[in-house]
């Protein structure tokens, strides 16, 4: 059974919500990813996306652009990140998820991209480019791997949510409002409303993300679903530490608040 | 497969959007489908393209140019006469003409050397509509006439310094800012490129180029040319003199990129001679990339023509063999600026000059009776201050 899975049952069991926290791999280098990893599992996060670094990231705001560029800088190759994962996963148990753009795949290969991934220890991958209509070019070799591909549905999805979901693996990445990923003071989309339409067609685990960054959002809006996503919000605690000691410090107690406030 | 996806030519295009833009781009497609088989939409179009545009653009035997290179006959389709300067206002207008029907108040580009954005803004400030325009820091400084331009015309321009800063990532920027404003923005994609329908509603509209060629030369010569020659960045000029002929197997195209300062320094833009298969900007075609995918700086003298990737459309062109892609350094496309101005007392832009000089090399080659067209896609007086620092000319005040 995948990790993901298995997580949103045994969440479910407790009456807990998933606390999904992101980092972009390589920033600033691999060894602190690995250590971030592990602190953000200890703090309480129950899933961790890993971004593979891009360099024309177009579903990205300016914080996790940047964390890009950094990796980039640092010549973050997927295979180290694949290497750093497999490294992790010796004792990391919460389900990995790798965030990347469809045009990293295709150079991989893959087939040998996501037999890399369950071979490294990754339960899922989210392809921010990758609609439902292009998907066919990756889902069986991401099925054959036993690997998730997650789908995303977004407050313009409207009438294309019903296939979306139907074909969804894992939990359904809701996007909380339009544009990219980053911090966000308020919310504009009108959640009764979108949950509402989700909740006709969706019938597996639902989790929210974009824009999601403080212990309040978390208080607002984990009624909604069954899950939350913070990422801009965790690399912005990368970003401000001076060094990998203390990014581990700051991104370790930010989730802690994370992790009270979901559990509340 | 023998089951062609939509949007596809051959194995590239596509919509490799996110999920933010899905309904827009379905909304855009159903909604250009209608109105391009609207007779009240096609004769709104065509009365801009003559009376505002200054449409047919001339289509010019360049005779001094034939006898100087001994060769074929060479003839000029004036893009350049157009008003703003370029091919760039065929497609605009088609585009911001539907963006009205579609209720739309605002509209956005990118830009590269800065015609797209002059042209989007101009009929912007036509049609009274609110303008964006996302111009890489690099360009803003290597067209500052244009960025003035555009601000005079009343767009808002965005310097866009992610990445490096040119037209790759200000369409990055722009299609960031579309999924923000996707309810009541259009996107006005300027060239072959981007995610279905953009690169088929795009050709469409600059298919006029290649329409009015094939009844000109006609009326000149009672045939069909030989050879096309356009330059290809995302390809929107080459595309649109191409595409009228593409049944016309007697025809021979051939699309010139940027080879900058070499093929083999790594500061070029030949996404088709250099490049392999990947997506980007939600289209599958050749793009500049290294081994992981991610997208190589790309580099040319001119501004046009600087973008790692090329439409879809020409992706199949080459893989299937109907035209041809050459390429063309910084050097030879500064001495064909300089040979066409004097020859011809017309100032060519840098990208279209590349045109004209893969043009210098084919006509010597062939005979007298051969008919070479060359798509001038953009005046050049924009590239003033570019080839006056390229020649180490002082021309500041």
């Amino acid at each position: 059974m995948n990790r993901i899975d298995k997580k949103f049952e045994e969440l479910k069991a407790q009456n807990k919500k998933a606390l999904i926290t992101f980092v972009t791999a390589g920033d600033p280098d691999l060894d602190t990813t690995i250590l971030l990893i592990k602190e953000m599992e200890s703090q309480g996060a129950d899933i961790i996306e890993l971004g593979i670094p891009y360099s024309d990231p177009i579903a990205e705001g300016p914080v996790i652009q940047s964390a890009n560029a950094r990796a980039l800088k640092n010549g973050i190759k997927i295979k180290n990140v694949m290497e750093a994962v497999k490294r992790a996963r010796e004792s990391v148990k919460v389900p990995l998820i790798y965030l990347l753009y469809f045009n990293c795949i295709l150079q991989y290969g893959p087939e040998c991209f996501f037999s890399d991934c369950k071979e490294s220890g990754i339960d899922g991958v989210i392809i921010p480019d990758l609609p439902f209509e292009e998907r066919d070019e990756v889902q069986g070799c991401a099925d054959g791997c036993g690997i998730h591909l997650i789908s995303l549905v977004s407050p313009t999805s409207r009438e294309r949510m019903g296939k979306i979901a139907k074909n969804a693996r894992g939990f359904l990445y809701c996007v909380s409002s339009l544009g990219v990923t980053g911090m966000r003071d308020r919310f504009e989309t009108d959640f009764d409303d979108f949950f509402r339409t989700i909740n006709k067609y969706a019938h597996l685990p639902k989790a929210l993300g974009f824009g999601i960054s403080t212990a309040e959002h978390i208080r607002e809006l984990k009624g909604y679903c069954d899950g939350l996503i913070v990422g801009s919000a965790v690399v912005k605690q990368v970003e401000r530490s001076r060094d990998a000691g203390e990014a581990v410090i700051n991104v370790g107690n930010f989730v802690k608040t994370l992790r009270k406030a979901m559990d509340e | 497969m023998t089951f062609q996806k939509k949007g596809r030519f051959g194995k590239f295009g596509g919509q490799y959007a996110p999920e933010t833009l899905m309904n827009a781009l379905i909304e855009l497609e159903r909604e250009y489908d209608r109105y391009k088989q609207e007779d009240d939409f096609n004769n709104d179009l065509n009365f801009y393209y003559k009376e505002y545009a200054g449409r047919p653009s001339m289509l010019y035997y360049a005779e001094r140019m034939t006898k100087s290179l001994g060769g074929a006959k060479v003839y000029l389709k004036r893009e350049d006469l157009n008003h703003t300067g370029s091919h760039k206002i065929n497609n605009v207008l088609g585009q911001v003409l539907l963006a009205k029907r579609m209720g739309k108040k605002r509209v956005i580009a990118e830009t590269g050397a800065g015609q797209h954005g002059v042209a989007t803004a101009t009929a912007a400030a036509l049609f009274n509509m609110e303008c964006e325009v996302f111009m890489g820091k690099e360009d803003m400084e290597r067209q500052s006439l244009n960025v003035f331009r555009m601000k005079l015309l009343g767009a808002e321009v965005h310097p866009v310094s992610s990445g490096t800063g040119t037209l790759k990532d200000a369409t990055s920027e722009a299609m960031r800012n579309w999924a923000l404003r996707v309810e009541d923005a259009f996107y006005v994609i300027g060239s072959v490129v981007g995610p279905h329908p953009y690169p088929t509603m795009v050709r469409d509209f600059q298919s006029v180029i290649g329409r009015e060629v094939k009844e000109q030369i006609l009326k000149k010569e009672g045939r069909y040319p030989d050879y096309l020659i356009a330059c290809v960045g995302g390809g929107s000029n080459a595309m649109g003199l191409f595409y009228p002929f593409l049944e016309d197997e007697e025809v021979g195209m051939v699309g010139v990129e940027a080879a900058g300062k070499g093929l083999d320094t790594g500061k070029h833009a030949a996404s088709i001679t250099r490049g392999s298969i990947g997506v980007l900007h939600g289209m599958k075609s050749y793009f500049l990339q290294d081994r992981d995918g991610q997208i190589n700086p790309v580099y040319s003298i001119s501004a046009g023509l600087d973008y790692p990737g090329i439409g879809p459309q020409h992706a199949h062109f080459y893989e299937t063999g109907r035209a041809q892609y050459v390429s063309v350094t910084d050097d030879e496309a500064v001495e064909a600026f300089k040979y066409l101005t004097r020859t011809e007392g017309i100032i060519p832009a840098l990208e279209s000059s590349h045109a004209v000089a893969y043009a210098l090399k084919l006509a010597p080659r062939l005979s007298g009776d051969k008919i070479i067209v060359i798509n001038l896609s953009g005046r050049g007086d924009k590239d003033a201050y570019t080839v006056a620092r390229y020649m180490g000319v002082d021309i500041n005040e």
